[in-house]
């Protein structure tokens, strides 16, 4: 092959390329969430809200039941707008109401909703292509059906899965293609919306060990909302808990535990908490926690 | 200004060829070596990723692809390349991303064969359903307590009282159109009085009933199919089966109720709508007062007009909102769906409408209501 030919491609690559394409985020706070209040009519569901995620740290985010869990989520990816307060992520206001210019961040996030959200019309594998025809034409089209299938494949489906409707799938495997969509791109940041509810416990556990090991290769953010105590102890470095509409604290969930809240306390160490926990320092002492009478909720 | 990765291809000392790659291996810098790889046809012996500072899964894949088309060695790749090129090794990457699809002929064939038993599976599904109704129907009537009169309401309301504008407006419209135009060719005879009994007549007869029955068709029996089709889509219809709610007791039968009794009185208010707006126009153009007009309206329309125009609207809201509830109660899979079952609603049900009202007119004639 000579240096011409090779000179034709860059052409053409260049030419069918965007632009703009930012580099990755070098600071510490790729996600930084400050005085947010976000009310729905009367009802306020958050109120002077912040939170501060690191970079390649898996935040785990728990509270109750309508504490707002997904609603910061759609905040910090600018799907709500936020009636007060500012969100930075990856070093960009998403607050401030842009139209063009977000191209640049969203390319580099991948979001897994909580029912999957796939494009019904579309094969898994389309599903997964679309992002990538949307921000990097360039790419040809055999390569672009490769990764389709190799990520289909990465995220723990079947490779004749590829193929399939959305509603061929079942509810686990739909939230799998979720995820090979949400990492099509390869993504600085990751936010997963409940990805193991519904998943049997086989399924969870791989779908934990995946998580974790995007996280180790590919130095992956992730902000991950969950209720399975056991994703909390077995991946998550920090844990932020929503209560009083406003996080009430971030930190390990050895340090929350010596935290004094009721709901803390009861998430925590109520049965399946401690069972969880148990599991994890099955080695330790299993009975740890279990000295601590579990609080009655507020 | 976007960077790029690179490659060299040099022989090393024993005349193999090496493939080097350089720049960072990732999704938004991959473009240009992966096309330039995939139209070098020769031998690389070793892939070299020494000097490549950052890789990602796409950068991997790439990698490997090379390694297995080429059965090459990699040297010096990093923890965590390995570690992702072994991650991304498992799949064989190659074929379609679209569903499997048959060869065109084989597609042809099998798309008529599907086109023709659909047909048949779609009639017994049509006769099934209408089954359910009169089934739910008839259980209705022997426990009347059943009857979901709340809903009923509800959707007389969406079908009736929210249409009303609309309809008035668009009768009005139309009874101007229908007296203007009659008196520009009436007037050629000397006969410009008659437009009093072409508007009377044409929209207590025909026009009123059938406009609005355009029109429910589009604003009510669209939703039907839309909100019904949704719901199936939720598995909201499938819940009401479990709690022992029958949805053709709950759904179909209040909004056939709201229809067959809202259509006749939207047909005449449009009719009457009509009137007024020929009227409206006809003190203007041709002279005659508005008053005069709704006077000679009453002595030149015969009364069975008024009734060939109210025996029908039943009808017509019958079949508007069966339609509008079948299609909705099809609707299987995706939101495709729902939009397609939506249109079907609407096209059958303004078809069926025309269809049925020619009868109705060759009908009324043979028994003497000309």
């Amino acid at each position: 092959m000579n240096e011409s030919d090779i000179e034709d491609i860059r052409e053409d690559v260049a030419d069918a390329a965007h632009n703009r394409m930012p580099g990755a985020f070098k600071g510490e706070f790729p996600i930084v969430v400050e005085g947010v209040r976000n009310a729905f009519g009367e009802q306020v569901i958050h109120e002077n809200l912040s939170l501060k995620v690191r970079r390649g740290e898996i935040i785990g985010v728990v509270g109750g039941s309508g504490t707002g869990k997904s609603v910061l989520m759609r905040s910090i990816i600018g799907l709500q707008l936020p009636t007060e307060g500012t969100i930075e992520v990856l070093g960009e206001d998403i607050t401030a109401a842009r139209d063009d210019a977000d191209i640049d961040i969203r390319s580099r996030w991948g979001v897994l909703f909580q029912g999957g959200a796939l494009f019904s019309t579309l094969t898994v594998a389309e599903n997964v292509e679309v992002p990538l025809r949307e921000f990097y034409p360039e790419i040809s089209d055999e390569l672009r059906r490769e990764i389709a299938r190799f990520k289909v494949v990465l995220s723990g489906l079947p490779e004749d899965a590829a193929n399939k409707y959305p509603a061929e799938l079942s509810g686990g495997m739909r939230k799998r293609a979720g995820l090979a969509r949400a990492l099509a791109l390869d993504p600085e940041l990751l936010f997963l919306d409940e990805p193991t509810a519904g998943l049997d416990p086989i399924g969870a556990a791989a779908f934990d060990a995946l998580t974790k090991e995007l996280q180790d290769t590919l130095g992956l953010t992730v902000f991950l909302i969950t209720h399975d105590l056991d994703t909390l102890h077995e991946i998550c470095d920090r844990v932020a808990v929503i209560a009083d509409k406003r996080v009430i604290a971030v930190d390990t969930i050895e340090n929350l535990l010596t935290l004094d809240h009721p709901w803390i306390q009861e998430y925590f160490n109520g049965p399946r908490g401690r069972a969880a926990h148990a599991a994890q320092h099955q080695s330790e002492r299993p009975d740890k926690t279990m000295d601590k009478p579990a609080k009655a909720g507020d | 200004m976007r960077v790029w990765a690179d490659f060299t291809l040099e022989q090393d000392d024993a005349g193999k060829a090496v493939l080097t790659l350089s720049g960072p291996l990732t999704v938004s810098s991959i473009g240009v070596v992966d096309r330039a790889l995939r139209e070098y046809g020769g031998e690389v012996a070793r892939v070299d990723i020494s000097a490549v500072p950052e890789i990602d899964t796409v950068g991997a894949w790439t990698v490997w692809r090379v390694l297995r088309d080429h059965e090459a060695q990699l040297v010096g790749a990093s923890d965590k390349a390995e570690r992702l090129i072994a991650a991304v090794s498992k799949s064989r990457g190659d074929g379609q991303t679209g569903a499997h699809r048959l060869p065109l002929v084989a597609r042809t064939a099998e798309g008529v064969g599907l086109l023709v038993t659909g047909w048949g599976a779609g009639t017994v599904r049509m006769l099934g359903f209408l089954g359910a109704v009169l089934v739910a129907g008839w259980s209705i009537l022997r426990s009347p307590s059943r009857m979901r009169w709340l809903a009923v309401v509800r959707q007389a309301e969406l079908v009736g009282i929210s249409a009303l504008g609309i309809i008035g407006l668009m009768s009005f419209l139309v009874g101007i159109v229908i007296a203007q135009q009659g008196a520009v060719q009436l007037e050629q005879f000397g006969a410009e009085m008659l437009t009093v009994n072409l508007t009377g007549r044409i929209s207590l007869r025909e026009l009123g009933v059938l406009m609005t029955a355009i029109m429910v068709a589009g604003r009510s029996g669209s939703s039907f199919a839309a909100q019904i089709g949704t719901m199936k889509l939720t598995e909201e219809i499938d819940a009401m089966r479990t709690i022992g709610v029958s949805p053709v007791e709950a759904l179909v039968i209040p909004r056939i109720l709201a229809a067959v009794v809202m259509m006749p009185l939207l047909g005449f208010y449009a009719a009457l709508a009509a009137i007024v707006g020929g009227a409206f126009i006809s003190s203007f153009t041709l002279g005659i007062p508005f008053m005069t007009f709704l006077l000679r309206v009453q002595e030149v329309v015969p009364i069975h007009d008024v009734w060939v125009g109210l025996v029908k609207a039943p009808f017509f809201g019958l079949i508007i909102a069966m339609a509008g509830c079948y299609q909705g109660m099809q609707v299987k899979a995706n939101a495709e769906e729902v939009g397609l079952r939506t249109t079907m609603a609407v096209v059958q049900a303004i078809f069926m409408v025309i269809v049925l009202d020619a009868f109705f007119a060759v009908f009324f004639t043979e028994v003497g209501w000309g």
